[in-house]
């Protein structure tokens, strides 16, 4: 049984597994939306005093800041008891593709290239990260949800501006993809 | 402990995450890269099962935990908040190759890294919410 926990979760029972978050977070009384939390944290921090759109009742969110600490902890439950060590298996098109950008094949989860201790502390890969999280969260915000927000909950709800947004994460996506990367890299 | 219960369903959220590799930056290149049917396969499942859920919980009018109606509010229509603010996420997703979620189940993980990009992903918040009146909506 542990053995089939250890291997990565097919398609369908995450995305099973996802839905029923959701569906958990309704009978909660809540609404599945991670990226709100970059707001709470924002306001709890005192940002109120300063931006009126951080002026809110941000105690009214605090199981949402409750599931994110869960979140960091099923990630080290995940690496500590229920991984096989095994790198992620990607396609091989992909691996090819990415080796032309100077990214080796996975040899765990994430690239050295960008996520070692050593890449943090180089001009490159610092900004790399600090670009990134930073137009996630500003476009999250913007476009008022993100992945879980928007593609999830918001799609479930047959939301035209949910689809909107997912259209617009595929725009920036692929031009980041495409066209950004080949000359960061 | 009214709280445990978001707790548990954080760390099933984390562990899902994980195990799925939907927080892995390689699995989010092959996703943009089309080569591969696993991010959208998991994706298209929620999404189907999700649909299928509400639609039945509008259909029975069925109630939380406590009670009280499960509610759905539709969001304000707009094009260019949804479809300038999406992309903006979008390149910080293909860049960073995580959402929010995924980026804390990365830091349990062990990718310390990360934190970075969280910590930038609130200035980015922070950033929207002090210019947010200059911006189309």
């Amino acid at each position: 049984m542990i053995e089939i926990i250890q291997q990565p979760w097919s398609w369908w029972v995450s995305g099973t597994l996802i839905a029923a978050i959701m569906f958990l977070l309704l009978f909660f009384g809540q609404s599945f939306g991670f990226s709100a939390n970059l707001r709470t944290i924002c306001s709890a921090a005192g940002g109120g005093k300063f931006v009126k759109f951080f002026d809110f009742n941000w105690r009214s969110q605090i199981w949402n800041l409750i599931f994110l600490i869960g979140a960091v902890l099923g990630g080290f439950i995940a690496s500590q008891f229920l991984s096989d060590g095994n790198p992620v298996q990607i396609s091989e098109s992909t691996i090819s593709d990415l080796a032309k950008l100077g990214i080796a094949k996975p040899s765990s989860v994430q690239p050295d290239e960008l996520f070692s201790i050593k890449s943090l502390f180089s001009l490159k890969g610092f900004l790399i990260l600090a670009v990134g999280g930073l137009m996630v969260g500003f476009g999250s915000r913007y476009a008022g949800g993100c992945t879980s927000g928007h593609a999830i909950s918001g799609l479930s709800d047959l939301q035209l501006p949910s689809l909107i947004a997912v259209i617009g994460f595929f725009v920036g996506g692929l031009l980041m993809t495409y066209v950004l990367l080949p000359l960061i890299f | 402990m009214k709280y445990l219960k978001f707790l548990i369903a954080g760390t099933i959220f984390g562990i899902v995450m994980a195990k799925s590799e939907a927080f892995s930056w390689y699995r989010i290149q092959e996703m943009f890269r089309f080569q591969s049917f696993h991010m959208y396969g998991i994706i298209g499942t929620a999404v189907t099962l999700g649909v299928i859920g509400v639609a039945l919980i509008k259909k029975y009018q069925i109630r939380d935990f406590y009670g009280n109606p499960i509610m759905f509010y539709p969001k304000d229509s707009s094009t260019p908040r949804y479809l300038i603010g999406g992309t903006i996420f979008g390149l910080g997703w293909a860049l960073s190759g995580a959402c929010p979620g995924p980026m804390v189940v990365n830091i349990g993980y062990g990718y310390l890294a990360m934190v970075v990009v969280f910590l930038f992903a609130i200035l980015g918040t922070y950033l929207y919410g002090a210019i947010k009146d200059k911006l189309p909506h």
